[in-house]
């Protein structure tokens, strides 16, 4: 070929130059675990629902949702979100109001009818499920999707636990509760009302089951011994709760004293103030900070006029006038009584001092361990009898709904590696996304105006059923909030820096690939990732 | 109240692209369909800014120009890392003379368009700090002057870093490089000289300068465009932070472009006909120390004890820088936190 003055060579591309070969460490693209998975009792994948909810896929969203939660409408109103607590975004502005979407989108599908997943085609195994709180529903559901007949017997006339007994309506519709059940019970699951069981033992063998779920709650209220008189009203609070589930709530007169410090004794002391007590006094004997009682309920029930006497115990109670010790906290922490005592009016006193589980149904010479009051469990949720699971508040765990859902569901895989015998190890969760793994630079501030108008929906939203939850405009600009930790959300950020041309942009968004012709390691992209979803990996040499 | 559109995204408007977002707010890097003028193979260091800053520029220029663009180049690293002979990675028209001349050859491409009647064949030219500020200086004021149809785009690294790091013009105060060792009672390259070469333009009245870095693609892919809508003499000067002679790690170069500007040591804004007319402001401002600890070239200033004179007298230039420009202002969008 003929070639131009003072050219010997023919023009060829730089492609024939593999810079790959100058690497020492190369970019791979990971899934990390974010915080707020991290920390859902529910194992819910929440990241990967909001990226559905921040493009308006909310039926994906909500699909994804209750691949592990079949209850979100109820979650969305009384789960206690540590997903929020734990969320990375707290530490650049505030935390995502996940708690806010979830309800969002659960109620989303009742207003559509969205079912959920069916069952799957039966495997002949039959499961007896005791208890229809949130760990037995949530075994059910999960136990019906994998095939398994489930027999569901509840000793109380309405299905639901704590959620219908315990959790009063202002903070969770009946409606709302009645509707998610209903659903769970549309996939199949023999649901039996009103029948206790006695014998797990001779229950399990009459009925041929072959697994047994015991989520049997803990429902027998403590007591302690205060001096009273005989005209003194004195009711806990469980069955101060229950009496107004069922609608005959016990008479408290106008000044109320609610004993103890978790969540009941704020539930029951915010009941009796709908009940039309003008004074609703909580009296806990030490301080504000080592309160159990979560922060929002505490406030919300302050808010609502509530008052509470910290560092004090509850003497004497005599119909009409209560004496109340004052307590002082000791250098190790613990309460101590100070001999100085008040007074104050009182018609009745409400004891809100813990619950425990009512373990008679085992029978007689069952195996079961039982620690602390409560089923020492295996990791895969059996307990000491082989085939007999259990979960929430029965078990060694924080009592709460959501763990309970979580229990339920974590029992379902196990009792289905049992039928099928084969071990069944919980997966590994993937590393965890930490906040330094970011690079928030590129992720905007909510503009002042919205966040005000988000902040007063997020107050109000979880608690006040007068209050509606988020709108659609609110949910999506909260669920686009979310930072995606850990995992690629597709903003093409690795595409656009390298400046070897080496990350390749295949067809969909998020989905990229690192051209190892030629990348040469910088570590740019990995460093840019807005979300920390690129790791760098030494080569090997 | 009154209500806006949701107008927020995970990403807000900074990072390249984002699938919540139309085509037209997202950056042409993002775009599968970029030209990548300059393309895989050419032999940049790990992480280099110029490579990047080239790319960007370029990619943003064609697509202002629906592909009818030449580039005129003069020596630099950016000329010999692509053009290894007889390799190219260019994938545009791309014509290289001498280390001084690039303007004057730029002028006579595109004065021999317009004799073509080639009007639709736009013409850029590029070159590193060293052909901008010292080596091609009299002819970029030329090129200035006539007001010739060009843009032209320095990529400002601070050094010739392509011939072992040493000074140029554009290098800053107290930056060791080979001619200005970290040595002596003032060590590094002196304070009080060098040339702020985007205000030199702006003495020449021409239609448009600007400054941008590589940190923020859609403030410089803005600039390209808005630099490509105008006849004349265009100039645009990119920070493009370089590994090598910085002595920074190579996965740092953005951050590094990033803090430049969040500093105020490298105050980015745009002028029409002499005149500022737009400034990008800080948005998390941030002491010099964040900027200059990063990087070896300034080592000498963290000894212990620290230099904390000469760290004093750079965070004065940089609180100069703002208060010129009016980087920090009221108009500035809030933020909560340090980012």
């Amino acid at each position: 070929m003929e070639r131009p003055f003072a050219i010997t060579l023919d023009v060829g591309s730089s492609h024939a130059n593999r810079t790959g070969s100058w690497r020492v460490e190369r970019p791979v693209y990971v899934h990390r675990q974010p915080p707020c998975n991290g920390a859902c009792p529910a194992g819910e994948d929440i990241q990967g629902w909001l990226y559905h909810a921040e493009s308006g896929d909310y039926e994906a969203a909500w699909r994804l949702l209750v691949e592990t939660n079949p209850l979100p409408a109820v979650m969305g109103r009384i789960c206690f979100h540590p997903c929020e607590t734990s969320c990375n975004r707290a530490q650049l502005d505030e935390a995502v109001g996940i708690n806010g979407v979830e309800r969002f989108l659960g109620d989303l599908a009742l207003e559509h009818g969205w079912a959920l997943p069916g069952a799957a085609p039966s495997t002949g195994s039959r499961v007896l499920v005791v208890g229809s709180g949130p760990a037995g529903l949530g075994a059910a559901y999960h136990l019906r999707r994998l095939g398994h007949a489930v027999h569901l017997v509840e000793a109380a006339q309405q299905p639901g636990g704590m959620m219908h007994y315990g959790i009063p309506a202002y903070r969770l519709p009946r409606d709302v509760l009645a509707t998610e059940i209903q659903r769970i019970v549309d996939l199949g699951v023999e649901l039996e009302l009103g029948r206790t069981v006695t014998d797990v033992r001779r229950e399990r063998a009459a009925g041929s089951y072959d697994a047994v779920f015991l989520a049997v709650g803990a429902q027998l209220a403590r007591r302690i011994d205060i001096p009273a008189g005989d005209s003194s009203r004195v009711v806990d609070a469980l069955s101060l709760l229950h009496g107004v589930a069922d609608g005959d709530p016990p008479q408290l007169g106008r000044r109320v004293v609610v004993y103890g410090g978790g969540d009941t004794a704020v539930d029951a002391a915010r009941t009796a103030r709908r009940l039309g007590a003008t004074d609703a006094v909580i009296i806990y004997r030490r301080t504000r900070s080592r309160m159990p009682a979560h922060v929002e309920e505490l406030d919300a029930a302050l808010a609502e006029g509530v008052t509470v006497r910290w560092l004090s115990t509850v003497d004497s109670f005599s119909g009409t006038r209560m004496t109340v010790e004052r307590m002082e906290t000791g250098d190790d922490g613990a309460p101590r009584p100070t001999g100085e005592f008040e007074e104050l009016d009182a018609d009745s006193l409400v004891l809100a001092i813990g619950q425990d589980t009512d373990l008679s149904l085992l029978g007689q010479g069952t195996s079961l361990t039982v620690e602390d009051g409560v089923l020492a469990l295996t990791p895969t949720m059996m307990t000491s009898e082989p085939g007999v699971f259990a979960g929430g508040d029965a078990t060694p765990s924080t009592r709460t709904a959501t763990v309970a859902v979580g229990h339920g569901a974590r029992a379902a895989r196990g009792i289905d590696a049992f039928l099928a015998g084969r071990s069944n190890p919980e997966p590994t969760p993937a590393a965890p996304a930490t906040f330094d793994r970011l690079n928030t630079w590129y992720f905007a501030d909510a503009p002042r105006t919205r966040r005000a108008e988000l902040e007063q929906v997020r107050r109000q939203s979880t608690f006040d059923e007068v209050v509606v939850g988020l709108t659609e405009d609110n949910a999506v600009f909260e669920a686009r909030r979310c930072l995606s930790c850990g995992n690629c959300f597709g903003c093409d950020n690795c595409f656009a820096v390298c400046p070897d041309n080496a990350v390749l942009k295949l067809t969909s968004a998020g989905d990229y690939e690192f051209d190892y012709d030629y990348c040469k390691g910088c570590g740019i992209c990995a460093h840019e990732c807005p979300c920390g979803a690129i790791d760098m990996v030494p080569e090997e040499i | 109240m009154t209500t806006t559109p949701v107008h927020f995204y995970q990403v807000g408007s900074y990072a390249a692209g984002n699938r919540l977002v139309g085509e037209g707010d997202r950056t042409v890097q993002s775009g599968a369909g970029r030209t990548n003028a300059l393309d895989s193979g050419h032999r940049a260091c790990q992480g280099c800014g110029e490579a990047l800053g080239a790319r960007y520029v370029l990619d943003a220029a064609m697509r202002s120009c629906d592909g009818q663009l030449m580039a005129v180049n003069a020596t630099g690293c950016l000329e010999v890392f692509s053009t290894p002979f007889p390799e190219t990675s260019w994938r545009i028209p791309w014509l290289h003379s001498l280390f001084g001349n690039a303007p004057p050859v730029a002028t006579g491409v595109s004065a021999a368009l317009r004799v073509k009647g080639r009007t639709d064949v736009r013409v850029v030219a590029q070159a590193g700090d060293g052909g901008t500020v010292d080596i091609g200086l009299a002819c970029l004021s030329g090129l200035f002057e006539r007001d010739d149809d060009v843009l032209f785009v320095c990529y400002d690294n601070e050094a010739y870093m392509n011939t072992g790091v040493q000074r140029s013009g554009a290098t800053p105060p107290a930056a060791r490089t080979a001619t200005t060792e970290a040595v002596g009672d003032s060590p590094g390259n002196p304070f009080g000289q060098g040339k702020d070469l985007p205000r030199i333009a702006m003495a020449h009245d021409i239609p448009y300068v600007a400054t941008a870095t590589v940190a923020d693609l859609h403030d410089l892919e803005a600039k390209v465009e808005r630099a490509m809508e105008i006849r004349g003499a265009r100039y645009l000067h990119v920070l493009v932070p370089c590994p090598l002679g910085w002595g920074s790690a190579p996965s740092d170069t953005i951050e590094l472009a990033r803090l430049a500007q969040e500093t105020g040591i490298f105050p980015v804004f745009e002028a029409r006909d002499g005149s500022v007319t737009s400034v990008s402001p800080i948005r998390c401002r941030q002491p010099v120390e964040a900027y200059l600890s990063r990087q070896r070239r300034y080592a000498h200033l963290f000894t212990d004890p620290p230099r904390q004179d000469v760290i004093d007298h750079i965070q004065a230039i940089a609180d100069r820088n703002i208060a010129r420009y009016g980087l920090v202002g009221s108009d500035a969008p809030a933020t909560d936190g340090e980012h």
